[in-house]
């Protein structure tokens, strides 16, 4: 047989070849030890020079081209079959991944992570005081005495008399007011603070419940007027709502600690009959404010002819409401998880100043 | 406080419009609730007139009527009412209108087959009275065709204004008619009439009022009044009016009392009402037979008891001030009168009391007696003490004008207490605390239109109706609500340099963490009342801290721990439907030393629910609760490694499924597990309940070390891992094991995994084999045999400690 013709009768084996078992009796037929080509090999050494010169070439020739072609055949042969099963591994894609409980942060407490945010940035410091609290710091070091007609309006819840701590009656802070003053008493000004937190009142309507989410703002320096009070919460509730429109109405008001005391309106539109927040279709009260009384100041062991400042508190649930819609201030408090899904955030929006505070 | 237009205006000389008297109350601090203008209700109703009447032909008692509504076209129109007849003016519902007392809009109708056009109304229909008889009759020369609002006088509205409490003042129409004139909304009118002006207030009045000026020719007094207690009453006015009429009081002041709110009950009663309303100036009138004795102003006797007008018997104390005679207390003083010497419709002789009662007694008696009235609201705010004589006067002049009777002398017992206050005012202090830099004649202008006197040297005299002004800042206040506190411009804050510090503390920095960590776990936020129900508080352990007023039992002992309203919330969403629960909550637990911040978890229900690859749904058990536990402490940056398990006391928990991390025996961190059934079933759940709680300030703050990590280059040597398996006792504790196993050789064991647990073929009755698999990472040179042999040597000798064999 010529080597050209051993040569195509072994390429077409190979292509004749219909499995990786038929494929490799062809290599073995060929280049086995005993194969046709091995043998062929063999017959190199007892060459003359001259002929193996010329033949070396050509026998080498032949096996590399039923190496390679070999090689190829094999590739080939393997990769139909890797496809023939994957064929079989087919998936349906459409079926439902594994379901991951999704957790969610309850909106009272991302506005508080708001407006903590929003306050850092202009300098304030988150303050805390306790709940049970006793009428000394809820009451009359805020120049609401016993017979004050404001306590009456307080709606206090009272623990029993004989829970009474130093002679002081103990009851539910009825506003986060007595934080100013236990900061006030623990820290030199300038103070700058913002105060969340639960409060008490009894009380319980569709607006209104026994217990509710206030936070306040304190500053205590020299120098401070209703102008920069009136910044402050601009700024704030600009921030907040990240409204540039966002137009506030001054109106004075009555707070026994607070002198001149400022009530705050801002303006609202009409969207799809909910109230939005910002342009002036109409008012609603937010925030009650006012310089501090400088009797709070004095009650508190700093001299009100050194320093002055003013102080504001609102609604941690109301802004809430405002902001994202809600409209029940009962399903705050009630667990129900279809509410808590739906009103609540993701971990993962952690409000920032440079992502925008809102979610 | 609500008074009508035509009321404010008989104080105050104004042209403005409702609205800006509006305006302008909101801008200096009276804030408008409401403004109801009668006008708007009556709006489509005209005075009309039958022009003829027929039987209806379907109907014996309705009638066919043409009506005249000044349209010049007569309107059919069906009427029931027996005095409809023709000649008649009456006031006729057009089309369209609606009618006040019922909400029905008038529209064309067949009434029994004869077309009507409308209706001629009654009065009870248009809620001008109760008359429902037949239709309104008005006098025949009332002007067909007018809008019968504009006929009636119904155009006064009636503003609601609510009235801080700092502003007894403005709890009368004239402190607020004093406070718009200031605020330039017009001209306070003088209060009495004089020679000079005849534009005052109680002008109409003149002529009785000059004549009871004089009080020479009167009779003295029928009663002596007296004062026991002047602390609580430091001043009586008093006289008997002898010989009136205790009729209904006339026209107009039924009218205001009606704007007002208020219903009139008799003249006496409606013009000390009246007064109270426009001057904000209580007194009370007693009717002079029901009294026996001098009348005192005395202490009650502990125990002493009063019935009051509102018909209920209060029982007194020693603290508070009342209006005695002979027979017994009559009045609880500035509050409520008594009902035995209340003013009747045949009274002829009374008492008129004017006092001047101390506010904090006032206040403390209301609040003990839980009883609140129009006179005390004012009382505890402190009327005006320069305000006696002529409030007696007016009084006096009204029922002598509308009542007849005559007058005794005026008994005047005690003193008010008249001092002038004066406050030092530094007017640079308005720009200071107001931020608003106002020239002084401005200043000064505004404090005398509110009645302050200014000295020369801006000692500020205060008026004797402001109990409130008491210093400096105050004037601020007065001066900046005038002018307006729109005037005050914005100035920011300043700023600390660079970029603003962080504000959180390490415990809100926790909170947060392990907040946002507890969500992403996939836990929902709730947040739940600080109160529980005593049965609530009972099931963990009972509560320290009782409300004395809750609002309900349900909400009555502050939680000492937050699994209750958990609980509860669990047991809600599971009957509305929820397959599985995973609620967190972060707050506090009230304990009887102090408020601890807490997190506490509960997870119910389905973990897994069926599923095409998961099979049949899976409860959660207490692993789950462990591994959230340490999920949430390594993300609060506990010392997790250091953690020790230890079981858990108490009731709460399954007490065998159930355990606590504490870093050393007394410092507990947290508590998992399943909760104890006893527990749930008293929440109303079926089904296990796994929980755990987080104990915030339990866990170490984290020690400042700066910003660097200590170094660290990752081993050039690749770590081994070796399995090995031990022989245990069945309740032996697979912990101990690992702990022991890890610190066998700190040099060369990174790690230990337990990955079985197993009893059964093979292994011992009573005993089960537990497999680790500790890694190892060699230092300077790979492991040989010897080296390794060592090593599991000192691994096998150690779990010999805790009775652990290794399994040949």
């Amino acid at each position: 047989m010529t080597l050209e013709a051993l040569q195509s009768e072994t390429l077409a084996a190979i292509a004749a070849a219909d499995s990786l078992d038929a494929l490799e009796a062809v290599r073995i037929s060929a280049l086995g030890k005993q194969g046709s080509i091995s043998a062929l090999l063999k017959t190199l050494g007892q060459m003359s020079p001259e002929e193996r010169q010329v033949q070396g070439p050509i026998i080498n020739g032949l096996r590399e081209a039923v190496t390679a072609d070999l090689a190829a055949r094999k590739a080939e042969m393997e990769s139909a079959a890797l496809d023939a099963k994957l064929a079989t591994e087919r998936l349906d894609m459409t079926l439902p991944a594994p379901e991951r409980p999704m957790g969610s942060i309850h909106p009272v407490s991302q506005v508080m992570d708001e407006l903590a945010e929003i306050f850092a940035d202009l300098g304030f410091a988150v303050a805390e005081g306790p709940e049970i609290e006793d009428d000394w710091h809820n009451f009359t070091a805020l120049n609401i005495p016993e017979t004050h007609p404001a306590r009456a309006m307080h709606d206090t819840f009272y623990f029993p008399n004989q829970m009474a701590v130093d002679g002081k009656a103990m009851l539910l802070r009825t506003h986060t007011s007595p934080v100013q003053i236990r900061t006030m008493m623990n820290q030199k000004p300038p103070i700058r603070i913002i105060a969340p937190g639960r409060v008490y009142r009894s009380d319980s309507d569709a607006t209104h419940t026994p217990m509710f989410h206030q936070i306040e703002g304190l500053v205590i320096d020299k120098g401070i007027h209703l102008g920069h009070l009136k910044w402050t919460l601009e700024t704030f509730l600009k921030a907040f709502f990240e409204r540039n429109d966002v137009v506030l109405r001054l109106r004075p008001s009555y707070f026994p600690f607070t002198e001149p005391s400022v009530e705050v309106d801002v303006g609202y539109s009409l969207v799809n009959g909910k109230r939005v927040i910002g342009g002036n279709e109409g008012w609603m009260e937010v925030l009650g404010s006012g310089m501090v009384h400088p009797r709070v100041i004095a009650n508190c062991g700093l001299d009100p002819q050194e320093y002055q400042g003013f102080a504001f508190g609102t609604g941690v649930d109301r802004l809430a409401m405002l902001k994202y819609g809600m409209d029940d201030l009962r399903a705050f408090f009630d667990g129900d998880l279809r509410w808590l899904k739906h009103y609540g955030f993701s971990a993962l929006d952690v409000p920032t100043l440079s992502a925008g505070v809102g979610a | 406080m609500k008074f009508s237009l035509s009321w404010l205006k008989e104080h105050l000389d104004t042209d403005a419009s409702m609205q800006d008297i509006a305006d302008c109350l909101n801008r200096i601090g009276l804030e408008v609730e409401g403004i109801e203008d009668p006008a708007e209700r009556l709006a489509g109703f005209r005075v009309a007139k039958v022009l003829t009447a027929a039987p209806h032909p379907q109907a014996d008692k309705l009638q066919v009527l043409t009506v005249d509504s000044g349209d010049g076209q007569p309107l059919q129109v069906v009427c029931g009412a027996p005095n409809a007849r023709a000649g008649l003016v009456g006031v006729f519902g057009m089309e369209g209108a609606v009618v006040p007392a019922n909400g029905m809009v008038l529209k064309k109708a067949a009434i029994r087959g004869v077309e009507s056009n409308g209706m001629m109304c009654s009065s009870r229909e248009l809620e001008l009275g109760d008359d429902h008889d037949g239709i309104i009759e008005l006098p025949a020369d009332a002007p067909i065709g007018t809008s019968f609002a504009d006929y009636s006088g119904a155009d006064d509205p009636v503003i609601d204004v609510a009235i801080t409490p700092n502003r007894q003042d403005c709890m009368g129409v004239r402190g607020i008619a004093r406070d718009l004139a200031a605020a330039g909304m017009g001209t306070l009118k003088p209060l009495l009439p004089d020679a000079a002006n005849d534009d005052a207030a109680y002008a109409p009045l003149a002529a009785v009022l000059s004549e009871l000026r004089s009080e020479a020719t009167m009779p003295v007094s029928a009663v002596p009044i007296r004062i026991d207690d002047p602390d609580g009453c430091p001043a009586f006015w008093g006289r008997t009016i002898g010989g009136v009429t205790n009729g209904e009081s006339p026209a107009w002041i039924q009218r205001k009392l009606k704007a007002a709110g208020q219903r009139p009950i008799s003249a006496i009663v409606d013009i000390t009402n009246f007064v109270m309303l426009d001057l904000g100036r209580p007194s009370h009138a007693y009717d002079l037979a029901k009294l026996s004795g001098p009348v005192v102003a005395r202490r009650a006797k502990d125990g002493e008891t009063a019935v009051a007008l509102n018909g209920k018997e209060y029982s007194l104390s020693s603290e508070m001030t009342v209006i005695a005679d002979d027979a017994g207390v009559h009045d609880i003083a500035g509050i409520m009168g008594g009902e035995h010497s209340g003013c009747s419709e045949t009274t002829t002789d009374i008492l008129l009391e004017v006092a001047y009662f101390t506010p904090e007694r006032i206040a403390k008696t209301g609040q003990a007696l839980a009883l609140t009235s129009d006179a005390r609201t004012r009382f505890e705010r402190g009327v005006d003490p320069a305000f006696l004589d002529d409030a007696t006067l007016i009084l006096t002049a009204l029922i002598v004008a509308h009542c007849g009777g005559k007058a005794s002398k005026i008994v005047r017992a005690g003193e008010p207490p008249l001092a002038n206050k004066t406050i030092a005012y530094d007017p640079m202090l308005c720009d200071r605390l107001g931020g608003i830099n106002l020239p002084f004649h401005a200043q000064q202008e505004i404090l005398e239109r509110l009645g302050f006197v200014v000295a020369p040297n801006w000692t500020v005299t205060v008026p004797s109706w402001r109990r409130d002004v008491d210093g400096p800042a105050d004037l601020v206040e007065e001066v900046v609500r005038i002018h307006g506190l729109d005037h005050i411009l914005s100035e920011p804050l300043p700023r600390a340099a660079g970029v603003a510090k962080p504000t959180a503390t390490p415990a809100q920095k926790l909170e947060r963490k392990l907040r946002r960590a507890a969500a992403s776990l996939g836990l929902n936020e709730a947040i739940t009342w600080s109160f529980i129900s005593e049965k609530e508080a009972a099931a963990v352990g009972g509560g320290a801290w009782s409300l004395a007023n809750p609002i309900s039992e349900d909400l009555k002992v502050m939680r000492p721990s937050l699994l209750p309203g958990l609980l509860s919330a669990v047991q809600r969403n599971l009957d509305r439907g929820a397959t599985s629960v995973r609620l967190f909550e972060l707050g506090r637990r009230y304990l009887a030393e102090g408020e601890h911040p807490s997190l506490t978890f509960v997870l119910a229900g389905d973990k897994t629910p069926r599923g095409w690859q998961s099979g049949k749904a899976q409860g959660f058990d207490a692993f789950d609760a462990k591994a959230l536990c340490l999920a949430l402490l390594e993300a609060g940056g506990a010392p997790v490694a250091n953690l020790q398990v230890m079981e858990a006391d108490g009731t709460l928990y399954h007490p065998g499924q159930s355990a606590t991390l504490r870093l050393g025996p007394k410092n507990q961190i947290a508590s998992f597990g399943m909760l104890h059934p006893s527990v749930t079933k008293a929440f109303g759940i079926d089904g296990p309940v796994i929980a755990g709680g987080i104990h915030l300030d339990a866990i170490p703050a984290k020690k400042a070390s700066g910003f660097m990590r200590t170094a660290f280059t990752p081993p050039a040597l690749q770590a081994v891992t070796r399995d090995f398996a031990f022989l245990t006792a069945v309740d032996a504790s697979a912990g101990d094991l690992l702990r022991i196993v890890k610190g066998a050789d700190k040099e060369n064991i990174v790690s230990a995994r337990l990955f079985d647990d197993f009893r059964g073929q093979g292994v011992p009755e009573g005993q089960k084999s537990l497999a680790l698999e500790v890694t190892l990472q060699p230092a300077e040179k790979s492991y040989g045999e010897v080296e390794l042999k060592a090593i599991s040597d000192k691994i096998v000798a150690a779990a010999a400690k805790v009775g652990a064999i290794l399994r040949g």
